[in-house]
């Protein structure tokens, strides 16, 4: 084997050790103060978790169409673990003008 | 011909949706007593559509309704109780909860999809007259930081459920 060859071979096996380690899952907090998810937009990875923060008095959603629909009760913490990659929108149920946008790319 | 149109056009839209009474700009304790009769309204109605209508998305909203201003008004006590102000009756009170009453007598004699469609149109009308109201009239006039805030997030809410009205309204085409 030539010498170039082993290296990259050597590399190779460097490169695939780092890609199996997991990133680290973080969790991503977002506020809800009269009627907004603030921060509105969030980017994040499959495995983090997304925490609501609910600090209305009023009960709120957070709901995909068709997908997940997290209840949100006043005053309250909620979080989810986002399993799949995807842009999605979400908004709340009760109050259709609140909207958020979660960027989730994949682990 | 156009004169008597346009006052046509006036009758219709005093009889559909509800009229805040225009005149000397209101004091706090009667724009916390207003805002606080907005609520108190749309309660009874939803409490009317829960008992009356079977379908469950129209229950489901009134519900939400229910909670909704429940919790605003609790919210709406406390600061008056703060800011040790008495919600004042008024002119404007008087009048919504007269057309509320009215409404209310209204849709009792409907039934099935028919009183489904009329409170789903009127929670419609209901929202953005309180909206109009609130930005217009009540928010301007209001001196007091916190009641203005507190409205100004009222006027979030009954946007939200503007949408969500109208989303019902739309299903039960």
């Amino acid at each position: 084997m030539l010498p170039g060859l082993k290296l990259f071979a050597v590399l190779g096996v460097v490169v695939g050790a780092m890609g199996s380690i997991p990133a680290q899952a973080e969790t991503i907090r977002v506020t809800i103060d009269k009627l907004v998810f603030a921060p509105a937009n969030i980017s994040a990875k499959v495995g983090d978790t997304i925490q609501w923060v609910n600090d209305d008095v009023l009960a709120h959603t957070a709901t995909v169409e068709g997908d997940w629909d997290v209840m949100i009760p006043p005053k309250k913490t909620v979080s989810l673990v986002l399993k799949k990659a995807g842009d999605v929108e979400y908004y709340c149920r009760f109050h259709p003008n609140m909207k958020g946008r979660i960027a989730i790319a994949p682990k | 011909m156009f004169v008597r149109l346009s006052t046509a056009v006036a009758v219709v839209c005093l009889l559909a949706t509800p009229t805040f009474a225009q005149g000397a700009k209101p004091t706090d304790p009667q724009i916390a007593h207003i805002a606080y009769t907005a609520g108190v309204i749309d309660i009874t109605a939803a409490k009317q559509a829960i008992k009356k209508s079977k379908n469950k998305e129209v229950v489901s909203f009134a519900k939400d309704m229910v909670r909704d201003h429940e919790a605003v008004n609790k919210q709406a006590l406390a600061l008056v109780k703060k800011l040790k102000v008495t919600p004042e009756d008024n002119d404007t009170s008087r009048t919504l909860a007269k057309q509320a009453a009215d409404k209310q007598a209204e849709l009792a004699k409907l039934k099935g999809a028919a009183y489904d469609k009329a409170y789903a149109a009127n929670e419609v009308a209901y929202h953005k007259a309180v909206i109009g109201a609130l930005k217009t009239q009540l928010i301007p006039a209001s001196s007091n930081a916190e009641l203005k805030s507190l409205l100004q997030t009222g006027v979030k809410i009954f946007q939200g459920h503007l949408e969500h009205a109208e989303h019902v309204a739309a299903e039960l085409k």
